[in-house]
């Protein structure tokens, strides 16, 4: 069975990208085979953040106007052998992306044997986000304790639980997993920032995961490397963390409370 | 300036102030959601028509359309400001 995984936010620059790439990542390090597809057509930018840029030939547009076939327009990556990324086309112009153009690739790849496809979403609520959500089994929701982020949220907690294929069908739902990212336990004590039980209690969801503000981060996509394979990082640890929820596990929550350790200890670890 | 921050009243608590925000917003646009687009226009439009004889706060007028089975339920709710304090 091939489980389908939006990753959205309604607002951009709240880290979707970058979520997609660890979780996709993850899930590959636990073994299963991942496809991660940008659905941002246009702006193409999981390449870069997982760092195949350069191994792009084919993308998503192509496949689904029949130019190329899906084997050619999946790049493996050359850490996991069990992960292949689908780049979104830069130049076509949005309308490339149709529904059945899009079911057809995800169909091609549960005939493929994948386990996981991971679909990184465009912000806003226009076509590329709305076929993105459209398949799925499940929904990443990215938010950042910010009031926008937070409203944007809501807005998106609302269209998975209508305009998916799910919700149409009155079957089934869309799961939904709520991530909270950019979270600075210094600044939510201070009272500058929404807690992880604000965002929780606004949005009626629990959080699948807190990824705290991290330099770490920035540092990743510079390289081109996913987060989660920097397991020395806080970030990298709280996406695996993640990770292992979305798997099953159950995991507490780390990396919440201030960090009280004496300067030594932080310059020499423990 | 380090000890007159220091001894300065404590900042505003910001969060706090974002978290009440949200959910009066967050629980509005949900009570209008999946609902006609008029929902939005007809609440401001009942407001108007009350603030000539009341003045009322913006978030006193919710208008909520309930799905009962087989029925809509369109549902006014107006508080009134408790006398002076408010108007």
């Amino acid at each position: 069975m091939t489980e389908i995984i939006v990753v959205t936010s309604g607002k951009g620059g709240v880290g979707k990208t970058t979520t997609s790439a660890s979780l996709a990542t993850g899930l590959a390090q636990a073994g299963k085979k991942v496809a991660v597809i940008d659905f941002d057509v246009g702006l193409r930018n999981l390449d870069l953040i997982m760092g195949c840029e350069r191994r792009v030939v084919y993308d998503f547009v192509n496949v689904i106007q029949g130019e190329a076939t899906l084997k050619q327009a999946l790049i493996k990556d050359k850490r996991n052998d069990k992960l292949f990324v689908l780049a979104a086309s830069q130049t076509r112009d949005k309308d490339a992306l149709t529904q059945e153009g899009v079911e057809k690739v995800l169909d091609e790849l549960k005939k493929e044997g994948f386990d996981y496809v991971v679909c990184d979403s465009p912000a806003g609520i226009e076509k590329g986000a709305h076929l993105a959500m459209y398949f799925a089994d499940h929904a990443m929701v990215v938010v950042n304790p910010e009031v926008s982020s937070v409203r944007d949220s809501d807005r998106i907690l609302g269209l998975l639980a209508s305009k998916t294929r799910h919700a149409e069908g009155g079957q089934a739902t869309v799961k939904q997993h709520l991530l909270l990212t950019r979270y600075n336990p210094v600044r939510v004590e201070a009272g500058e920032m929404l807690s992880v039980k604000d965002v929780e209690d606004i949005l009626g969801l629990p959080v699948v995961g807190v990824i705290p503000e991290s330099e770490n981060v920035l540092a990743a996509s510079n390289a081109g490397e996913p987060v989660i394979l920097d397991a020395q990082s806080m970030a990298g640890q709280a996406y695996a963390d993640a990770v292992a929820r979305v798997l099953g596990e159950e995991r507490p929550l780390r990396f919440l409370e201030v960090p009280k350790k004496g300067l030594f200890k932080r310059m020499f670890g423990g | 300036m380090g000890i007159l921050d220091f001894l300065r009243a404590k900042p505003k608590n910001t969060a706090s102030i974002a978290r009440e925000r949200l959910r009066i917003i967050v629980a509005q646009e949900r009570s209008t959601r999946g609902g006609p687009d008029y929902l939005p226009l007809l609440r401001s439009e009942l407001l108007e028509v009350i603030r000539k004889y009341v003045n009322i706060d913006p978030e006193a007028v919710q208008v909520n359309l309930e799905s009962d089975t087989g029925h809509d339920v369109l549902e006014l709710s107006v508080a009134l400001p408790d006398d002076e304090k408010k108007s």
